[in-house]
């Protein structure tokens, strides 16, 4: 499956500087879809270069950080269970509080 | 000239007062073109009245809308806009706005939400204008240094129109004075650089019920979104859990572009006319991300209201007692003012010309810079170890090493070696201590306030930036 991840306000440095990750993912064994849940874990394995704890706490992503899917909030399509599809473009985004 | 050669901080003074005083002269300058500005405009309505052009009832019948002749002329370009007009602008100006913060994202948001015409505009700061602070503060003149940053705006923004109330309140906003100060506003545009004083102005908007036009921008990116208007989220309904410390980076830490809070500013500024003057969509329940090294601007989809939220959910017992006994800076890990965090116990800390004693002495100790180290590569005290505060935890067994190597050499002298830390204000120093200390190393003290005291009370020729 391709997809687009994009990491901002800080996460980025977590993968190497790189902000946009075009990759592609393999369906889990078994699993009819990819969830987020399962997308955490090979982000988390795959390009998540350093820190991790900067990046997910648990099963889920650290507080501080939006996880949007194709533009849009993940708490509004079933955080961990939001299915993800072929060209979806998900980022993540820690937020800033600098003025 | 009477000045005795080579007494420079002398002349540094002079000139410093002079400069505040070509300000406020200047100042006074503008105050007076605006009223003659105004005068004269009267006068020509009057001589148009007595020449029977238009009778006086219908000058009066005529401004229905509240504007006078000036704020007619003043206002224009605003008026003559289809979609904005004297409603929206009679609206402006009856409105009031408290901006929190005169920094990088405040500095804009000012100037235009002076210049366009906000009724009433209050400007809230504990903060002094420094020389590292202009590349992004442009409010600032190099005039103000060293003076609160509310004068320095407040004059700036009376200099741009001086025909609009302008409240200065200099003073760090607390939850002891915040319900009183934002229940003043209709609106409030949170300007500052810090978690504990975003939750507190959203806990506080939720409380009286104000809309947030809420900004922030560090390095290369900024973010912008409406909190607490019309059944949309609020701050905590987003981030119920506050981040990591480590994931909470000032601009005077990590560093911005100047120009990029200033276009997040603008847009505050933008949003809270919006607001205001009740035109267009308010960016509620939406966020936008700026992206300025690639330029890019993305407008997401956020949350609305959250039933579970703590602060605005359904269930949530949160009032202004509890409010007004909030730690938010217990319940951020971090300070509201730099340099006020204070998490160790007095035994655990040193002062700058403690620390200096120490090395007057020549006591044995190790001494632990955690600054990053590129902070380090600019200035560091001389024989001291970098080992950033991130990295501290994956490098403690170089520390070990060290240690161990001084208790060696002096194996057969004195007490023990003591483990000083230091950071560039005393922040991290008190992370990094806290840390050591639940680490087994039992005698590792911080230095109070960093490099910034040692430059202040030791050697005021050791650079700060
Ligand atoms: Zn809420």
């Amino acid at each position: 499956m391709q997809l687009t991840l994009e990491f901002g306000g800080g996460l980025e440095l977590l993968c190497e500087s790189k902000k946009i990750h075009k990759v592609n993912v393999d369906l889990p064994n078994g699993a009819d879809d990819l969830t987020m849940k399962h997308l955490l874990a090979w982000v988390r394995t795959n390009v998540i270069k350093e820190r991790p704890e900067m990046f997910l706490k648990g099963d889920t992503v650290r507080p501080g950080v939006l996880v949007l899917v194709n533009d849009c909030d993940w708490e509004l399509s079933g955080q961990l269970e939001t299915t993800i599809e072929e060209k979806d473009v998900i980022v993540f985004i820690s937020t800033l509080h600098g003025g | 000239m009477e000045a005795n050669g080579g007494d420079s901080s002398e002349i540094v003074r002079e000139l410093e007062e002079l400069k505040l005083r070509k300000a406020e002269i200047e100042h006074r300058i503008s105050t007076l073109e605006a009223k003659l500005h105004e005068t004269a405009a009267v006068e020509r309505l009057d001589a148009a009245v007595s020449n029977g052009y238009s009778s006086p009832a219908a000058i009066e019948h005529g401004l229905d809308h509240g504007l006078s002749p000036d704020q007619i002329y003043r206002y224009s370009r605003q008026l003559l806009l289809p979609s904005f007009g004297v409603e929206a602008q009679s609206n402006l100006l009856k409105s009031s706005v408290l901006v929190i913060g005169a920094g990088g994202l405040g500095s804009p948001a000012l100037l235009y939400l002076a210049a366009c015409g906000v009724g009433r505009l209050g400007i809230i700061d504990h903060d002094v204008v420094e020389l590292n602070n202009m590349h992004r503060q442009i409010i600032h003149t190099e005039a103000f240094i060293g003076h609160p940053k509310v004068k320095s705006a407040a004059s700036a923004c009376r200099s741009v129109n001086s025909t609009i109330k302008i409240d200065e309140h200099v003073e760090a906003l607390r939850t002891s004075n915040a319900l009183e100060i934002l229940s003043q506003y209709d609106i409030i545009v949170d300007a500052t650089d810090n978690p504990p004083s975003r939750y507190m102005i959203s806990d506080c908007c939720v409380l009286l019920g104000k809309p947030l036009v809420s900004g922030a921008a560090l390095g290369m990116e900024g973010q912008l979104t409406v909190y607490n208007h019309n059944g949309g989220p609020c701050y905590r309904c987003l981030f119920p859990t506050p981040p990591p410390t480590s994931a909470c980076q000032r601009c005077s830490d990590s560093g911005v572009l100047g120009v990029v809070p200033g276009v997040i500013g603008c847009l505050q500024a933008l949003e809270t006319i919006k607001l205001a003057s009740m035109v267009g969509e308010p960016l509620s329940e939406r966020m936008l991300l700026f992206d300025a090294l690639s330029a890019r601007i993305r407008i997401v989809k956020i949350r609305g209201r959250s039933s579970q939220c703590t602060v605005c959910g359904d269930n949530s017992s949160f009032d202004k007692h509890q409010f007004k006994n909030f730690d938010y800076e217990d319940f951020t890990q971090f300070p509201l003012f730099a340099g006020s965090l204070k998490l160790l116990p007095k035994e655990s800390r040193i002062s700058s010309e403690e620390f200096k004693e120490i090395l007057q002495k020549k006591e044995r100790h190790i001494l632990l810079d955690v600054r990053p180290s590129h902070h380090y590569k600019i200035v560091s005290l001389p024989d001291s170890l970098n080992i950033p505060l991130a990295n501290l935890e994956s490098r403690l067994n170089e520390l070990t090493s060290v240690l161990k190597e001084k208790e060696d050499v002096n194996a057969e002298t004195g007490p023990c070696t003591s483990l000083y830390v230091v950071c560039r204000r005393g922040n991290d120093s008190q992370r990094a201590v806290q840390y050591l200390r639940e680490s087994g190393f039992d005698s590792a003290k911080d230095i109070i306030g960093g490099l910034e005291a040692w430059a202040a009370d030791v050697n005021p020729n050791f650079p700060t930036y």
